[in-house]
């Protein structure tokens, strides 16, 4: 309901917001069910306390001639404000402990999707579909930077959103590839550390189609603040339709690896997968940000030989920031990022690396061990 | 205990000429020197870890990026929190325990002066490391104040080293100067001074030092596995080599949180001081007090993974540390209810101490409003690591901590210095403060409930209203405290002359000396058998 308004009004509504939102499952509704709750009683104790505090404030002042009172215990009083207390916290503790236990139980799920946490996106693999792939901020950086007006989801919106069937129970099993992030969407009442090594389990089920965001809370590193999560709720047969899409489109990229391809298209396409996965910490212009981050731009990985690159990029640096982009990228990506940084800059080579290239490296590394 | 007969009998000659020059304060023993010179500490940590909070709110003023790129904002909101924990708040509540226990309690100095010495000193070489850090390749540590691994340690800047060492340094310091609390309270009261006759500060003080005791080695202990782990091929907090990085988080909340009531409980004891003095009126519920203090002190060994509720841990310690979490809000409350009991039908007047013991109990107690609220687990996975819970943790720290600390300073001024403060300017700085300190921290709550992360550089639109708010609201906070500094100068350089008991409703023997209190006090300790306990009645009794 709120959202429905909300995206009627979403710049007059977004602003000076000052509470939580009920969102739009059972659970994200018991949690504001229980945060009002727990607010209103505060309210109440404040007012209380607060309103005898300002009482003494105004009345006990020296200036009005109050001679001060001599008393200083009354066992009755002290235990009554002490039992009081713990009768309310008792009277709150149930509906906490109902709705918690609620959120644990994440059987009898119709859908799984695990999702793990990268420096700085997320990665979505629908289990036993076949389907994969990395969600992030598209957000472009001019707006980051000031040099372009920020539109209404700035930070907000990713290059593919999480796609979930409504009405359907969406297992989430949440892990991380790097260091600890923290996958949360408000609306779903999801938030669910996301640890390398380990398998959280959350879930949710929305039944009305929508889009709903959220960020990363744990922080990650440099880009913590630029990993949102975009959720898009369709209704079952749209779903079906997008998951059709999906599988058709992966078994094209399969066919992009055989194709021929050349230097040009190579490096346009790897410019692209550049600017997403590489250039937050090598930067755009390639000079990296050095010792953290080196530059590209006339590195020795970058003009040497073609071998040592490949492996940079598929294993990572182990120790460093440097991510393995093996099982991240497609053999097409990989071969079109590195065939870019070799021609980009002043590193210009004029060789390329191909689709194929990636293969037969991956495949003779698989045959050695 | 000869080495403390020893040490006295040589400052004996020495008696109201303390050395001139740098040697007196390399080389002091002296309690007062030593509380007067971690107050400074304190307070030019207090400047520079403000200084920083300075460029993050400005950096939020305004959606995108103006000021600083995301690295070294990391490493501000990083730095910013370990020199306002370890650096402000510690070390001031330190140099109010050197200055006041001992003048509580009749005692010629702290048990262990030499030790006294070593421990602060410590302190200028660990954060002289830890500052350099931010000037090194790769820049100083960015993963929080919390440092979780594995950010803290593979993915680490490699001034992390450094970081670890002077962590270590700080911890030291702070286990000798618990020892030495814990020593002077139980082996140098007065006679007759039996534990019930003690003043609350000196209370909260003893039960803090046993948690620091407790505590600091857990904190040297995670960061030498951080340690073991970067340099010496070890795998604790390392998935990839079997060990769990959930670990760092059990391992260092089981620290952090006996180490946020570390640097609540002594203002606590202060402001039980503070409140009775302008309340002319005794303290409602002492004997209550102390074991609200006591209790609080025993549940925050049995609470810290409601810092973790999202981390997944198992229903059923989830569940526990949810109740556990819950019952802290009783003794507390009872420790409000007891200061507002006490100025309940008293004869208030509203001096600078005493506006900021009063905004102290208000504001604290909004900060444990909130504190209650996220206790309730389901509702935390909502609330956790957003701005709700900055503004949480502020409420308690700047009106608790700090505003404590304010009210004693101002409380005890004319006894440090033998001079009033100027009361107008004070008057001034508590009301900046405070309106300040809530347009800073008080629309955190409404950006954080509508799902603004903590510890982000940049954020979405809807934020910008409130975020510019409090970006005034710090600004106006912070250049605030270089009043203070200005009313602390102004003070000690003249002043009306202070007489021994400046406040006519304080109690307590350190108004028993004269103003200021001399180089060398109680070396004859005053006779408290006739004191009655729980301190019935008010003011002139505790006098020997």
């Amino acid at each position: 309901m709120g959202m429905g308004l909300c995206s009627i009004f979403p710049a007059a509504h977004a602003d000076w917001e000052v509470n939580m939102k009920p969102g739009v499952t059972d659970v994200s509704r018991s949690i504001f069910d229980l945060h009002m709750t727990i607010f209103w009683i505060c309210v109440v104790i404040g007012v209380l306390v607060f309103g005898v505090m300002i009482w003494s404030m105004i009345i006990h002042r020296r200036s009005t001639g109050q001679q001060p009172a001599h008393f200083h215990e009354n066992t009755r009083v002290e235990v009554l404000w002490t039992v009081i207390p713990l009768l309310i916290l008792i009277g709150m503790a149930i509906p906490a402990t109902r709705t918690l236990i609620h959120i644990y139980d994440p059987s009898e799920s119709d859908l799984d999707i695990q999702v793990t946490g990268y420096q700085w996106k997320w990665h979505y693999k629908y289990l036993g579909e076949d389907v994969e792939f990395f969600s992030n901020l598209s957000t472009p950086r001019d707006q980051v930077n000031n040099l372009a007006p920020k539109d209404e989801h700035y930070l907000l919106e990713v290059d593919q959103p999480l796609v979930v069937p409504a009405g359907a129970k969406v297992r989430f099993l949440i892990t991380a590839a790097d260091v600890i992030h923290s996958w949360w969407v408000p609306a779903l009442g999801v938030k669910k550390d996301a640890i390398p090594g380990f398998i959280n389990e959350s879930w949710a089920r929305v039944e009305e189609p929508g889009i709903y965001r959220g960020q990363c809370t744990e922080l990650c590193g440099k880009d913590h603040g630029f990993m949102p999560v975009v959720v898009e709720v369709k209704s079952p047969e749209d779903y079906a339709v997008w998951m059709e899409e999906r599988k058709a489109e992966a078994a094209k990229l399969a066919e992009l690896t055989s194709k021929e391809w050349t230097l040009e298209e190579l490096v346009a396409r790897g410019e692209q997968v550049y600017q997403t996965n590489c250039a937050s910490c090598h930067q755009p212009d390639g000079k990296g940000m050095p010792p953290m981050f080196p530059a590209l731009d006339g590195s020795d990985i970058a003009t040497g030989p073609a071998g040592d690159h490949l492996d940079v990029v598929i294993h990572g640096r182990p120790g460093t920031a440097m991510a393995a982009f093996g099982p991240q990228l497609s053999e097409v990506d990989i071969a079109a990022v590195i065939t870019y940084e070799r021609n980009a800059w002043s590193n210009k080579l004029g060789e390329m690396v191909t689709p194929k290239d990636v293969l037969t490296y991956k495949q003779a590394e698989e045959a050695t061990q | 205990m000869s080495a403390v007969i020893d040490d006295h009998g040589h400052v004996e000659h020495a008696h109201h000429y303390p050395p001139k020059g740098i040697s007196r304060w390399l080389l002091t023993t002296n309690h007062k020197d030593i509380g007067s010179m971690y107050l400074w500490f304190s307070f030019t940590a207090f400047l520079l870890g403000g200084s920083m909070a300075m460029v993050i709110r400005a950096e939020l003023f305004q959606p995108g990026l103006q000021i600083v790129q995301p690295e070294f904002f990391n490493q501000m909101t990083t730095m910013h929190g370990l020199i306002m924990v370890f650096g402000a708040v510690m070390p001031a509540f330190v140099g109010l325990a050197n200055w006041m226990i001992p003048l509580m309690i009749g005692a010629p100095d702290m048990a262990l002066p030499r030790m006294n010495n070593f421990s602060f000193w410590l302190l200028p070489a660990a954060f002289t490391l830890l500052v350099s850090t931010l000037f090194m390749d790769g820049g100083g540590p960015n993963f929080g104040w919390t440092f979780y691994a594995p950010l803290s340690t593979t993915y680490a800047p490699e001034s992390v080293t450094f970081f670890i060492f002077a962590i270590h340094l700080m911890g030291i310091s702070s286990i000798m100067g618990a020892i030495n609390v814990i020593a002077t309270i139980l082996n140098l009261r007065a006679p007759g001074m039996t534990l019930m006759k003690m003043p609350l500060f000196v209370w909260t003080w003893l039960i803090t030092a046993f948690l620091l005791i407790a505590v600091m080695p857990v904190l040297a202990g995670v960061v030498t596995m951080m340690l073991m782990d970067i340099h010496f091929g070890t795998s604790f907090f390392s998935a990839a080599g079997g060990g769990d990085p959930v670990l760092f988080q059990h391992v260092f909340w089981f620290f952090g949180h006996p180490e946020v009531y570390i640097m609540i409980l002594p203002a606590f004891g202060a402001v039980s001081s503070i409140i009775p003095a302008f309340a002319r009126k005794p303290l409602f519920g002492y004997t209550s007090m102390v074991y609200a203090t006591a209790a609080i002190a025993f549940l925050s060994f049995i609470v810290w993974s409601h810092h973790m509720f999202t981390v997944g841990i198992p229903l059923v310690g989830e569940l526990f540390f949810m109740y556990a979490t819950m019952l802290i809000a009783v003794p507390t409350g009872v420790k409000v209810f007891n200061w507002v009991s006490t100025m309940w039908r008293g004869s208030l007047t509203f001096e600078a101490p005493m506006l900021f013991a009063v905004a102290f109990v208000i504001l604290f107690t909004i900060g444990g409003f909130s504190g209650l609220m996220l206790a309730i687990a389901p509702a935390d996975f909502q609330y956790h690591d957003t701005y709700f819970v900055v503004a949480h943790f502020h409420y308690v720290l700047v009106p608790g901590a700090i505003f404590g600390i304010f009210a004693s300073a101002y409380y005890w001024l004319p006894k440090w210095t033998g001079h009033m403060y100027d009361e107008t300017l004070a008057r001034l700085h508590f009301w900046m403060s405070f309106i300040g300190m809530n347009l800073a921290f008080f629309p955190m709550h409404f950006v954080g409930l509508a799902g603004m992360p903590r510890r982000i550089p940049d954020y979405n639109l809807q934020f910008a209203d409130f975020n510019m708010v409090s970006s005034i609201g710090a600004f106006m906070f912070g250049t605030t405290q270089l009043l203070f500094l200005f009313i602390v100068i102004k003070c000690i350089r003249g002043g009306e002359p202070a007489p021994a008991k400046p406040w006519d409703g304080a109690e307590g023997l350190e108004w028993t000396v004269p103003s200021p209190a001399p180089y060398h006090t109680f070396q004859t300790p005053p006779d408290m058998s006739d004191v009655h306990e729980h301190r019935k009645g008010t003011g002139g009794e505790l006098t020997p």
